[in-house]
């Protein structure tokens, strides 16, 4: 391990720490139950960035992801009362499977008609949900939420501490892939599809796996929602508000590594959950559209980018290619 | 046609590629000897880049067949003839350009040359060395964004050579360069054949073909109508018709 890597873990388990101290000593439940929103956008974000920020395949479809993943939780809790973690295993693996299959249907279209290719998949699965009876249907299902597990005074206090380390894990998968043989052939693939496959990357084989993984994450991030809000009806599971959010995340905090969507979406998720509490649910909304203008016009590359040349300008970066 | 020694290294077996309508192979079969330099001429619209398009797999031939070293390609994506040793350059430069140079040249030694043992292999000091074998020693570590054209020319090059190919195709690596660009060019694809690699250039610098080739074969409206050496197939009136008209 390198001294890169040292750092990154350390941070990452004080990250960790950070959020048992918060546990142990906070006792507002509003903490948690938005910071939770803030971590879930976060591996929302990151997902979202494995497909779209690294190969730059843009996903609108985030939402059906997060939505089929409450939904196979909800299915785990109404067919089998399973417990959480296998919750969010089922979730996780149907939608990386939903990836794969999505995937292999719409991959071979390139740029714009891939994104529209994810815009009716989003449509499709939130009609059939809508018309599953065992599911709630339309009309959704109310959940009582079981006692938190022994340590957890509660359930939303557990619910944060299990989005906490689902973040952690979608920032290390994330990181790996960026430093992998994966991510490089990822960003062959963004810059140049054709002369990537003819320098020898399966761009194919290559885009299956960003999209399983993404959709797994997905997928895992949406699994403890039903339990989160108590209840999941179709309209707000499949909103768009995810799929948009997802995709302004990265852009604002910039898509070259997985530290921009975090930042991203720390930034805009705490943002909307000011705003929500103080002005109004709706407006948040319209700040997702005004932030992303303004960062697509003034910072393309994000906020990262913006420190990235600063730190560029005085040495001639040397790029890890032997990593 | 006349072979010059050596084994068949690939073999364009009778081809045929439409586009709707659009006749852009027809018939086309060429085989080329393992070391040999070929050039391949014709005028724009021809058939050229479609043909090393075919080679390459980024287009299926509709009837016919590509054979390399004896195997079979037809079907098979461009990546794994990649791998098998076909490697070719870009018209237009076609960089990964959020990369440095050194990066670029990762991706083929990652992919290819060290394919599942590039945690052991030195993937930058090889990149580096090839970059300085092609002149590209100062600008390894720079943005691609400033590279001139003649660098991103022999960028392509240096891509291409990463994946340790057996054929190299150059397609228009001298387009639009000057005089001494184009030798120098010229330079870095006579010492790869030197080494032993076979090389297909299309070009239209006709004397950069002359020099360069040991056999030319000129394509027109998709068919091929012409083959030899360089000095005879530029004589030949059926070449002569295809690029002056009759």
């Amino acid at each position: 391990m390198n001294g890169n890597s040292l750092k990154f873990y350390l941070g990452c388990g004080v990250a960790l720490l950070a959020a048992l101290l918060l546990l142990g000593s906070v006792q507002n439940e509003y903490v948690f139950f938005a910071s939770y929103v803030v971590l879930q956008f976060i591996v929302l974000a990151i997902a979202w960035n494995i497909l779209g920020g690294y190969a730059g395949y843009v996903n609108f479809g985030t939402s059906a992801f997060f939505a089929l993943g409450g939904y196979s939780a909800l299915f785990m809790i109404k067919a089998f009362a399973a417990p959480l973690v296998v919750q969010i295993i089922v979730a996780a693996m149907f939608t990386g499977v939903l990836g794969l299959g999505i995937g292999l249907l719409s991959l071979r279209l390139r740029g714009i008609f891939f994104s529209i290719a994810t815009v009716a998949m989003a449509i499709i699965c939130e009609t059939i949900i809508t018309n599953t009876e065992f599911l709630g249907g339309a009309k959704g299902v109310q959940m009582t939420r079981p006692d938190p597990i022994a340590p957890f005074t509660s359930y939303t206090k557990m619910l944060f501490f299990v989005m906490a380390i689902m973040t952690i894990a979608a920032i290390i998968i994330a990181r790996y892939i960026e430093n992998s043989w994966i991510g490089r052939g990822l960003r062959a693939i963004r810059d140049n599809e054709e002369a990537a496959e003819c320098m020898g990357v399966p761009t194919l084989r290559l885009k299956l796996i960003a999209t399983v993984i993404s959709g797994a994450l997905m997928g895992a991030a949406g699994a403890p929602f039903p339990m989160y809000m108590s209840f999941i009806e179709p309209v707000s599971a499949f909103s768009l508000n995810y799929s948009v959010s997802a995709l302004a995340m990265p852009i604002i905090g910039g898509t070259s590594s997985w530290l921009g969507p975090v930042i991203g979406a720390v930034l805009l998720g705490t943002v909307q959950q000011l705003v929500t509490v103080t002005i109004s649910s709706e407006l948040n909304v319209l700040i997702v559209g005004v932030l992303l203008v303004f960062f697509v016009v003034a910072a393309p590359q994000g906020i990262l980018g913006l420190f990235k040349k600063r730190a560029e300008a005085p040495k001639p970066a040397a790029g890890g290619a032997a990593k | 046609m006349s072979q010059s020694a050596g084994q068949i290294l690939l073999k364009v077996d009778d081809v045929s590629k439409h586009f709707g309508g659009f006749t852009a192979l027809s018939h086309v079969s060429v085989e080329v000897a393992q070391g040999e330099r070929l050039g391949l001429i014709g005028p724009n619209g021809s058939g050229k880049t479609t043909l090393i398009n075919c080679i390459s797999g980024a287009l299926k031939n509709d009837a016919g067949a590509i054979v390399f070293k004896g195997e079979n390609l037809n079907g098979m994506p461009p990546h794994q003839r990649t791998r098998r040793g076909i490697a070719r350059s870009f018209q237009i430069p076609r960089p990964f350009h959020s990369m440095t140079p050194v990066e670029n040249l990762a991706v083929p030694l990652e992919y290819v040359t060290h394919r599942g043992a590039a945690h052991k292999a030195d993937i930058r000091g090889e990149a580096e060395s090839i970059l300085s074998d092609m002149g590209l020693g100062d600008k390894m570590n720079a943005p691609c964004a400033g590279l001139s054209q003649v660098e991103l020319r022999k960028l392509e090059l240096a891509r291409a050579m990463a994946a340790r190919p057996a054929l190299l195709i150059s397609d228009e690596a001298m387009a639009g360069l000057s005089n001494a660009e184009c030798d120098e060019v010229l330079a870095i694809l006579f010492r790869l054949s030197d080494k032993g690699i076979t090389i297909i250039m299309i070009e239209h610098i006709m004397h950069a073909i002359m020099r360069f080739s040991n056999r030319v074969i000129c394509l027109d409206a998709g068919k091929l109508i012409a083959g030899g050496a360089p000095g005879e197939v530029v004589k030949n009136p059926d070449v002569q018709r295809a690029y002056l008209g009759a």
